[in-house]
């Protein structure tokens, strides 16, 4: 009895994981089809769309790399994502560590106050900043997204950065202090490497929202050299109404796992983040 | 004696002075975020509620103000009184579906079984990868003759001549205003059931297993468990995470514009397209403004509550 109940739930946990897999992954596997896809077969209605009636194809994703701006849409994403990186580590940094550290009983509200902004989505902000950007001459350049992103990734990753090194031990730095290096000194030799972990957290964080980010780039950026990836993407791989299915799908997957590997490895530190759990540390 | 008494001595007198550096080093380190934050942040949204009291344009940039005008305006638009209804039922209906499914996706997640790493990147996918790539998959997914869903009601016998969705080869999910709208739901779903499911996740991971004990000892069976504690305890996170999705959903317009320009004939526009078409493509800045910042409210709403479940967490 208490075996047979055992195995119910059993396969009744597989069952639901199962459809959930399915939900989750189903566009992926559909878009993986889809990619390696020739013509004739991907456009005949009758053809199972699950299976290869005609032999794979590489031709599309070749046709993506060498007939298309896909590449440049690749290179302009990493170039915002790393400058992106870049403002938030120098920003974020030492104002999460004057929040932990230096500001005393002020430390915690503020940071609340900084992470709310996060909040604020661009939704709200992109007409103003288009005019802004436009004022600043940075219109259609990339330099309007490295200039705007960090406006949401500094603080979230403050917030996030504050929790951390809360959590780390005051002792070591104070010995740092004590051993007469100043408190710049002691923050570069002792907190810096304890906080690695913490600080690769928020490089994955920006950098992967850098990728993600839809609005500004579509509203700030519409010279087909300059786009990013998520708008190049859905833009200026489509012909008029015609759409380049399996492209498209390659053009979307290729980015898509890369960035899901790497945001799955860190996903715990953000959620830590995203439950406000951080203050504990 | 003289050599331990003497720095201290100096300590002493140093203490004020010191800490007088410090706070200035403090606020010295946490000034640039802050003037950015507030540069990038804080001046657009206040210019945004200057643009919604004028009538500025792309083409005539001067702001004269008009006061409620554009507000009046607005309101008395049929689309975005369209908008504002379907950006409350796409959140509402979205989010609510996420909360019962995050939900159970959790419980099960939290159990032992082999695979359990491929199978939760398999679920985060739809929340890792960016929002504008997921939804182009959708759009193939959902595509008016080539749809791989329709293709499966019709090998069921579900869809097609003589079954019961219709005689019709294709539901054509992105050309009717009601399945368009459901489709909607569906790909927001999709893309927020993962964050709130590890944010359940890790509520789940903070109960204490002790009190799991103490109720199994005292014969409490699996709902009972579930309802009277595991729901009670979980309370707060599970606020936080619907939070987060009702701010992702209400505010987004990706999915929407991809899918749907918010077509057919405006029956899925929502406040954050409509603002994009008036503001943007339309040229009307102050209007546009206007439109988006009826997300305001809700938007500050949602970070009270946040901040009410936070606390509450952190006493229990």
């Amino acid at each position: 009895m208490g075996m047979r109940h055992r195995l119910l739930t059993r396969s009744g946990l597989y069952a639901v994981l199962a459809v959930f897999v399915l939900f989750a992954a189903f566009p992926f596997l559909w878009m993986i089809i889809t990619m390696f896809k020739a013509d004739t077969d991907l456009y005949s209605p009758g053809n199972n769309p699950f299976l290869f009636n005609d032999p794979p194809t590489l031709k599309h994703i070749d046709l993506l790399f060498n007939d298309t701006a896909y590449k440049t849409f690749l290179l302009n994403s990493v170039l915002v994502g790393m400058a992106v990186v870049a403002i938030t580590l120098a920003l974020s940094f030492p104002a999460a560590y004057s929040l932990a550290r230096l500001s005393g009983r002020w430390g915690e509200p503020l940071g609340i106050a900084i992470f709310l902004v996060y909040l604020v989505p661009p939704t709200l902000l992109f007409i103003p900043l288009s005019r802004v950007v436009a004022n600043l001459g940075l219109q259609d350049s990339l330099w309007s997204l490295i200039l705007v992103y960090p406006s949401f990734t500094v603080p979230f990753s403050t917030w996030l950065l504050m929790g951390f090194l809360k959590s780390l031990p005051r002792d070591i730095e104070e010995q740092a202090l004590v051993d007469g290096y100043s408190r710049i000194g002691a923050i570069f030799r002792t907190v810096m490497p304890l906080a690695l972990p913490g600080i690769l957290t928020i490089i994955v964080f920006s950098f992967t929202l850098s990728m993600h980010e839809f609005i500004y780039a579509l509203a700030f950026v519409s010279v087909s050299d300059h786009k990013t990836i998520s708008v190049g993407v859905p833009t200026e791989l489509v012909r008029g109404d015609v759409f380049f299915w399996q492209s498209l799908m390659a053009a979307a997957v290729i980015v898509a796992i890369p960035v899901a590997v790497v945001y799955s490895f860190f996903l715990d530190r953000l959620v830590a983040g995203f439950t406000l759990g951080a203050v504990k540390g | 004696m003289k050599l331990t008494e003497a720095p201290a001595r100096i300590r002493s007198f140093q203490v004020p002075y010191v800490l007088d550096r410090e706070g200035l080093l403090g606020v010295a380190m946490l000034l640039p975020a802050v003037v950015y934050i507030v540069a990038l942040v804080g001046f657009p949204l206040v210019l945004a509620i200057v643009y919604s009291l004028s009538d500025v344009t792309i083409g005539n940039q001067t702001i004269d103000f008009v006061g409620f005008r554009n507000f009046d305006a607005v309101i008395h638009d049929a689309t975005f009184q369209k908008a504002l209804k379907n950006t409350f039922i796409i959140t509402v209906v979205s989010q609510a579906l996420v909360l019962v499914l995050a939900k159970i996706l959790a419980l099960a997640l939290s159990a032992d079984f082999r695979g359990k790493a491929i199978v939760r990147f398999l679920i985060l996918l739809p929340w890792t990868t960016p929002i504008a790539l997921g939804a182009i998959g959708w759009l193939w997914m959902l595509d008016s003759t080539f749809s791989p869903i329709d293709w499966v009601l019709r090998e069921v016998h579900l869809l097609g001549p003589g079954t019961l969705l219709g005689p019709d080869r294709n539901l054509v999910w992105l050309g009717r205003p009601n399945l368009a709208m459901a489709s909607v739901i569906m790909v927001h779903t999709w893309r927020l059931l993962p964050l709130a499911t590890v944010i359940m996740l890790a509520g789940l991971a903070s109960i204490p297993q002790d009190i799991r004990d103490a109720a199994a000892v005292d014969g409490a069976g699996f709902w009972r468990q579930l309802f009277q504690i595991t729901i009670p305890l979980m309370y707060p996170i599970m606020a936080i995470a619907v939070l987060f999705g009702i701010v992702f959903t209400f505010t987004d317009m990706t999915v929407v514009y991809i899918l749907t320009r918010g077509g057919p004939v405006d029956s899925t526009q929502v406040l954050a397209s409509w603002a994009f078409y008036k503001g943007i493509q339309g040229g009307d800045l102050a209007q546009g403004a206007a439109i988006a910042l009826f997300l305001f409210p809700v938007l500050v709403g949602v970070a009270v509550l946040m901040l009410i479940f936070a606390r509450r967490r952190e006493i229990a």
